[in-house]
């Protein structure tokens, strides 16, 4: 005897979480139901293996209806094909939109490509996420990025409102998007330590200052791009390395301010030039597209080994950066202090993230 | 031209591509009524179309409006080629054509396709302007109102109980037509569709007609079936009770929470007044004030009765053993050509009898005719003898009022039936007689009105096999007519043969295999308080007949000026107090139908009982029950040589009785093994496949208080020499007293010991023993006679017992081949319902009152395959009890997020769709309560049985303790699934035409534009007459739908389960966007009668139908009395709304 068909149909559609998480991580219907054995569902039921494969079988199947609908979720609040509660819509569009760390690390900053999905079999098996999450994951960034492309208004609330997200998951999708538009380069050795988390940070603060909707909230594609106008004033920063004076005025100005408030202020001194020169590069070659892939390899390369190496303290480097950024307003040849606070808003920020082991 | 349908087309929405190029479509809608055509415009590339139509006008005749249904098509324009359908939309007008349901319909309904399912979704306004049509001669018959509801609705108070209307058209199967061979798929299914949508209108246009000839306004147990027959065509019929229903003004609208409190009682209609003035819905003609009408009652000297006499007849003569049986012959007579045969079986409490009914036809006659005689069967009188009986009936009618004034005098004594002189063996007949005039005496309700039923009889069903034939003349199905009238003579007589007149509970089923159709028919023999028969009225609105325990004050002091009747409220002094008189038995004491135990009430100690009763109906509000009660199954199988004709017909028909009686074998031990004496809400299904037949028995067994203590099971060896052989016995007998013991535990079965001995000291003692042969399957007829002789035997024995002290037999079980064995087995192999989890086929589950209002339908749908092609019955019959009994856990696992929780009218559906397959469907719902406040009023149902001034403060604090939960409905922590809905769904229709969230307005591409959204209805359903904590205030007509699904991608939507479950899925969808657009938010008395699956993996195929009903209503929440329902006006500006903002 075989059992053909079988199916459960209820009127207000009932969800186990424990089996949508199972679902969500790709696992086959047999592994959930073993796992959900050793989970001791079972235990007070007098339930049977038959039982709980019936069961995980009706719920997945539950599941796939429910993906189409899923990938829109707006259409979810208004369908009528299930009749789900609003909180527990809630719980399934955040729990099918959330993505594994490690999985995002390794496609942050890749183009979202039919080429970058053929590589997955790797990454699920760098990883450890199964192949089928890792694909969801893919296809949910690619989806995101497809729709908050062509809008006009702040990234994170077109998120928010054609997704159903919250706040958070909005914002580390914002910052997906981001790094997938400016393909920045994440994937280097040299930046294998920075978490997820810490990009999204560093995402959240371009996308804030120096995006075009960082001035005006109501352009397409306003906190995709990076303002060219401001990426092109970048340039006049130069004059801090390129003029003599001024780079000295600058490091005697620091200098004199650090003086005596940190031990590492020897390396600071000797350094300066040196890490004057690199920021101030970083920031002239903005314009350049190629180079902005490789924003965060520069910070890393040109500033935080650097200073790493030279055993500056997380303090140290939060002392250095406020003056400075600082000194440059004392320096009266200096005409650009509104690009300059602008550039060096973020970079400080950024630094301070970035900056750990 | 009395009516005007107005039809206005608003949008679309998530439209599926229709252009792979532009990925967008062009999309227009047809609207079509009858002949009648019209077009909205194209509304290029959008998948959210705003079409915003002018109001189409349909200028109909109300014929029409009633048969058809509104059809919407929504189509892809194309320039090109033929313009592609995306899907069709039906829609039912009737709801609309009574002033007291719907008034319009609007809102977004799921767009299907046969092919494709719910594609997208279309927002519609449908008006219609009736005008007054007082033609006598009218064929339509609109207004009248039909509930699926098997009770009296909730916000009506029934005046008239009228009787038995039927019906039934009859079609070619488009499926079957010569056409189909050269259509499409989806052209051939939704011919079918249209074709049954078109039929169900027709039939319940000329049902309702025939209400309006008998005076009445309602139709109530309304059930419609098809039978889908293949070649030889499509049978549309239904059954209902037709009744005078009488709406409640909104002020005095009954509680309708049921079960838990008896509070709320209109002070309007106390019984005396509501009987003398005629109802306020004059456009129907008083019953008795309507000449040409053919049925009419008799005029003056019954319409005293009522008042004046005493409900409950007790057992006396006139309904002699001669009669009956005679009546109970009547059916032996063929009349029909291709007519084989047809058992029937009374299926009574205690040992069963069966009578057989001689096979008409020569062919078959010799082998059944061997086993008749074997049998008490009866010798076939001449057919003329059931006319001049029928006319001898109808003389009674003439009786003079002088007549029945003194016959109600000498009925107050409450005296036992044999010293009642004979005048009131002439009341008695007299009454029966009103009823007995109606061709059917048959009411498809299973829930009444308190004082409705006097005395239970037991059970009656009678099955007929047919062989199928082409219908040649659809205009004229006097062929399934006269197969259907013969069957409800048989009910109506074995009725008769248990000293009942009536039959209530009545249901109607059909299997077919090729062209073997098994026509069954069962219900409940009852005799019934005639007063609700004629102008007489009765309260049942007001007082919720399934709460009350006691009388409202109101009513009793209104009756108690009518004498009698008071005292049947009071209890006491009355012969049968409500609470057990429905037990008493009607039949003769000394003629007695069929062998049973007879001893006096335990009760009110004054009238005999049986000590076991069977029925279909729900449990009686006013029935005293020790503790809980739970699901009983008898399950079966049995293989049936493959066959052709009328050999396969008579094959089945022999295999027919057998069947049934093993079915009750089983109901009874297991009945007895959980320690309980009655059954409700019984239902025996067999279905026929090629090579096997299935039989179903659910029901739900409770312990009356009424009626003795079940005794123990015995187990009796049959070769005592073998002494491992004992042994085994022994242990078997311990097990089996232990489980009886563990349920009366887990049932709180504790009966009060005032009336009762202790069943359990008399297992053992026992002397006289009813001998009971454990269902096997009979090999020969040598055994098979041994069978039935030893029950007529233990009849024999019966009349030599003394009844009359109460005294307890234990129940036998003889084993005396290893076949008995395995069944004793089997009855102890049913697996325990877990922990917090109990289950029962009826309404409400007896001893649960404080339920939340947490509930969860479900439709589970199981299709197995037999791989082994040689089983024997014994395997088959391990196969198909596993079947079930696995079904039940996996409910039980899935919904134990509810626990503490009940499983309500769990209703299981077989059949046996192809060879080695068998199909078992489930519905039911699962409802939650309330622990805490559960034990409480255990302990108070304890206290109370038994003792009236007890019962009082019992239902007082029943009242406390409801308005508690009710405060409190989602204060409960574990997941409820509904529970959060509730409150949503009060939201959502305040927040109806709230304006779309802000961030849309921000898209840029119109096709980027999400679809308005206003939140969606929240639709509770349920197979229940209620929903728990909640009021219905408005019945907004019955919903009733037919579905056709096809694929031919079976393996792509995920194999049969997946496409079932999709299919399921959007009929549960169609069905509520449905009634959230007539206004409703839930759905009462949900059933899915049909589900038909076929699958052909080889070609990738699979097909399905699904037939839904249920009734639309509007309910709010207890708690909130004062809150508004969902207003029409509110809803119909809400969709405009929608309108402008996308």
């Amino acid at each position: 005897m075989s059992v053909e068909l079988d199916v459960f149909v209820v009127n207000t559609t009932i969800m186990d979480e424990e089996v949508y998480q199972l679902w969500l991580d790709g696992y086959t219907v047999n592994d959930a139901v073993k796992v959900r054995m050793e989970g001791g569902v079972l235990e007070g039921c007098e339930a049977s293996a038959e039982v709980l494969h019936s069961d995980t079988m009706d719920q997945y199947r539950t599941f796939q209806m429910c993906e189409r609908l899923l990938h829109s979720p707006v259409k979810l609040a208004n369908q009528l094909l299930f009749q789900i509660p609003p909180h527990r819509q809630v719980m399934l569009i955040e729990r099918y939109y959330a993505f594994d760390s490690v999985f995002v690390r390794e496609v942050l900053g890749k183009k979202l490509s039919k080429g970058t999905k053929k590589d997955l079999d790797d990454v699920s098996a760098k990883t450890g996420v199964t192949l089928k999450s890792c694909r969801r994951q893919f296809d949910n960034f690619k989806r995101v990025f497809k729709v908050v492309e062509e809008l006009k208004g702040p990234l994170v609330e077109n998120i928010r409102q054609h997704f159903l997200l919250s706040d958070k998951l909005a914002r580390d999708y914002a910052a997906i998007v981001f790094f997938a538009n400016n393909r920045f380069e994440t994937g280097k050795k040299k930046l294998h330590y920075l978490t997820f988390q810490d990009f999204a940070f560093c995402a959240g603060q371009l996308i804030s200052n120096w995006t075009v909707g960082a001035l005006d909230n109501m352009v397409e594609d306003m906190d995709v791009d990076l303002e060219k106008e401001f990426l092109q004033d970048l340039k006049e920063l130069k004059i801090l390395i390129t003029d003599r004076d001024l780079l000295d005025q600058h490091k005697s100005l620091v200098c004199t301010a650090l003086r005596g408030k940190t031990k590492a202020f020897n390396e600071m001194e000797a350094n300066f030039k040196n890490l004057s020169r690199g920021l101030v590069n970083i920031a002239a070659k903005l314009t350049n597209t190629k180079e902005v892939r490789d924003f965060f390899i520069d910070l890393v390369e040109k500033f935080i080994e650097p200073c790493r190496s030279d055993k500056w303290t997380a303090g140290d480097m939060r002392l250095y950066l406020t003056h400075y950024t600082n000194s440059a307003h004392v320096l009266d040849t200096f005409k650009h202090q509104v690009v300059w606070d602008r550039y060096m808003g973020v970079i400080k920020s950024c630094i301070l993230k970035m900056y750990h082991d | 031209m009395p009516g005007k349908l107005k039809a206005k087309i608003v949008a679309g929405r998530h439209l599926p591509v229709m252009d792979r190029a532009s990925d967008l479509t062009d999309a227009f809608v047809e609207v079509k009524f009858g002949n009648t055509t019209f077009k909205t415009d194209v509304f290029p590339k959008s998948l959210n179309p705003q079409w915003n139509s002018e109001w189409f006008k349909f200028e109909v005749d109300d014929e029409d409006l009633q048969d058809e249904p509104l059809q919407i098509t929504v189509l892809d324009h194309d320039t090109y080629s033929a313009n592609d359908a995306i899907g069709k939309v039906y829609i039912d007008i009737d709801p609309l054509l009574s002033c007291e349901a719907a008034t319009v319909i609007s809102g977004w309904l799921p767009i299907y396709d046969t092919i494709h399912g719910i594609r997208g979704e279309i927002n519609v306004l449908v008006k219609v302007d009736l005008f007054n049509d007082l033609n006598r001669f009218r064929q339509s018959s609109c207004g009248v109102k039909f509930f699926c509801t098997t009770s009296i609705p909730r916000c009506y108070r029934v005046a008239l109980v009228h009787g038995f209307v039927e019906e039934l058209v009859v079609n070619e199967d488009p499926e079957y037509q010569w056409i189909d061979r050269i259509r499409t798929p989806r052209a051939s299914n939704e011919a079918r569709q249209r074709l049954i949508s078109l039929m169900s209108g027709e039939l319940q246009r000329k049902i309702g007609l025939k209400v309006l000839e008998m005076g009445g306004n309602a139709v109530v147990g309304y059930l419609q079936c098809f039978d889908l027959e293949g070649e030889s065509g499509l049978v549309v019929r239904a059954i209902g009770t037709a009744c005078t229903l009488d709406k409640l003004s909104p002020g005095t609208a009954p509680n309708t929470t049921t079960h838990t409190n008896t509070h709320t009682l209109p002070n309007t209609a106390p019984t005396s007044n509501a009987c003398n003035s005629p109802s306020k819905d004059s456009k129907e003609p008083v019953f008795s004030e309507d000449p040409p009408h053919s049925l009419s009652g008799p005029p003056t000297p019954l319409r005293t009765l009522p008042s004046s006499s005493p409900p409950p007849f007790s057992p006396s003569k006139p309904c002699s053993r001669q009669s009956s049986s005679s009546d109970t012959d009547l059916s032996l007579t063929p009349r029909i050509e291709r007519f084989v045969s047809s058992p029937g079986v009374f299926l009574c409490p205690s040992s069963p009898t069966l009578s057989f009914d001689s096979p008409s036809l020569p062919s078959s006659g010799l082998i059944l005719c061997s086993i008749g005689s074997a049998l008490r069967a009866y010798t076939p009188p001449p057919l003329p003898s059931v006319q001049s009986e029928g006319s001898v009936l109808r003389k009674t009618v003439s009786f003079s009022e002088e007549l029945m004034l003194a016959a109600s005098g000498m009925g107050s004594g409450g005296s036992v039936g044999k010293e009642a002189g004979p005048l009131k063996t002439l009341l008695r007949q007299h009454t029966q007689s009103a009823l007995e005039q109606r061709e059917f005496p048959i009411f498809t309700l299973t829930c009444f009105p308190p004082g409705f039923l006097v005395h239970v009889g037991g059970v009656v069903s009678t099955r007929s096999v047919k062989l199928l034939d082409r219908i040649h003349n659809p205009d004229e199905p006097e062929t399934r007519d006269a197969w259907w009238e013969e069957i409800r003579q048989e009910i109506k007589s074995h009725a008769k043969a248990l000293g009942c007149h009536a039959v209530v509970g009545y249901s109607e089923s059909t299997s077919i295999c090729e062209e073997v159709c098994i026509l069954s028919a069962s219900g409940t023999a009852a005799m019934l308080n005639p007063r609700f028969m004629r102008e007489g009225c009765l309260d049942t609105g007001g007082s919720d007949h399934r709460l009350s325990r006691q009388p409202h004050p109101g009513m009793v002091g209104s009756e108690r000026g009518e004498g009698e009747v008071s005292s049947t409220w009071l209890g006491f002094e009355d012969a049968s107090p409500p609470s057990c008189g429905f037990v008493h038995i009607p039949y003769d004491e000394f003629n007695m139908p069929f062998p049973a135990q007879l001893t006096y009430c335990y009760h009110c100690r004054r009238q005999k009982v049986p000590d076991v009763l069977f029925t279909t109906i729900d449990l009686p509000a006013e029935a005293e029950v020790t503790g809980k009660g739970c699901l009983i199954q008898a399950r079966l199988c049995r293989t049936k040589k493959k066959a052709q004709g009328e050999v396969n017909a008579t094959s089945i028909s022999n295999l027919l009785p057998f069947m049934e009686y093993e079915l009750h074998t089983q109901l009874m031990n297991k009945l007895k093994l959980r320690s309980m004496n009655a059954l409700f809400g019984l239902r025996i299904q067999i279905s026929v496949g090629e090579n096997m037949l299935l039989g179903l028995a659910s029901a739900t067994g409770v312990y009356l208080s009424a009626l003795p203590a079940p005794g123990g099971i015995q187990i009796a060896g049959k070769t005592p020499s073998d002494l491992s052989y004992d042994q085994h016995i022994s242990t078997m007998q311990k097990r089996i007293d232990d489980t009886i013991a563990k349920n009366k535990e887990l049932y709180n079965i504790h009966p009060p010991k005032l009336f009762t001995l202790d069943p359990e000291a008399f297992t053992g003692l026992n002397t006289e023993c009813i001998e009971e042969v454990v269902g096997s399957p009979i090999p020969d007829r040598q055994r098979s006679s041994r069978l039935f002789r030893s029950t007529s035997e233990s009849s024999d024995e019966l009349s030599e017992l003394d009844l009359s002290h109460g005294k307890k037999d234990a129940f036998v079980l003889e084993i005396d081949d290893t076949d008995a064995v395995e069944d004793i087995q089997s009855l102890l192999t049913d697996a325990p319902i877990p922990a917090g989890f109990y289950s029962c086929n009826t309404e409400v589950m007896p001893g649960i009152h404080n339920w939340t209002s947490g509930l969860q339908m479900f439709t589970s749908v199981r299709v197995y395959r037999l791989s082994n092609a040689n089983l024997t019955n014994q395997g088959l019959n391990k196969i198909f009890t596993d079947l079930c009994e696995n079904l039940l856990k996996s409910l039980y696992f899935k919904l134990r997020s509810m626990i503490p929780c009940c499983l309500c009218h769990l209703n299981f559906t077989v059949a046996v769709p192809e060879e080695e397959l068998i199909q078992v469907a489930v519905t039911a719902v699962a409802m939650s309560f309330d622990k805490e406040t559960q034990q409480a009023a255990d302990k108070a149902l304890t206290r109370g049985s038994g003792e009236n001034e007890e019962q009082l403060q019992f239902s007082m604090e029943m009242c406390g303790e409801s308005t508690i939960s009710n405060n409190q409905p989602t204060a409960k922590p574990s997941g409820v699934p509904e529970s959060a809905m509730v409150h949503s769904s009060r939201v959502s229709s305040s927040e109806r035409c709230s304006p779309l969230p802000e961030g849309r307005s921000r898209s840029l591409r119109s096709t980027r534009s999400l679809p308005c959204g206003a939140p969606v209805t929240v639709v509770k359903m349920t197979p229940l007459s209620f929903l728990p904590g909640t009021r219905i205030v408005k019945y907004l007509g019955i919903i009733n739908m037919f579905f056709i699904r096809e694929t031919t991608s079976l393996r792509e939507e995920g194999g049969v389960s997946g496409f079932l479950h999709s299919f399921i899925a959007e009929v549960f969808a169609m069905v509520r966007a449905h009634v959230a657009a007539l206004g409703g938010n839930a759905l009462v008395s949900y059933s899915m009668k049909e589900c038909v699956f076929m699958e052909n993996p080889n070609k990738n195929q699979a097909q399905c139908l699904i037939n839904v009903s249920g009734d639309a209503v509007i309910f709010i929440r207890e708690s909130d009395q004062e809150a508004i329902p969902p207003l029409l006006t509110s809803r119909q500006t809400s969709s405009t709304g929608a309108d402008g903002t996308t």
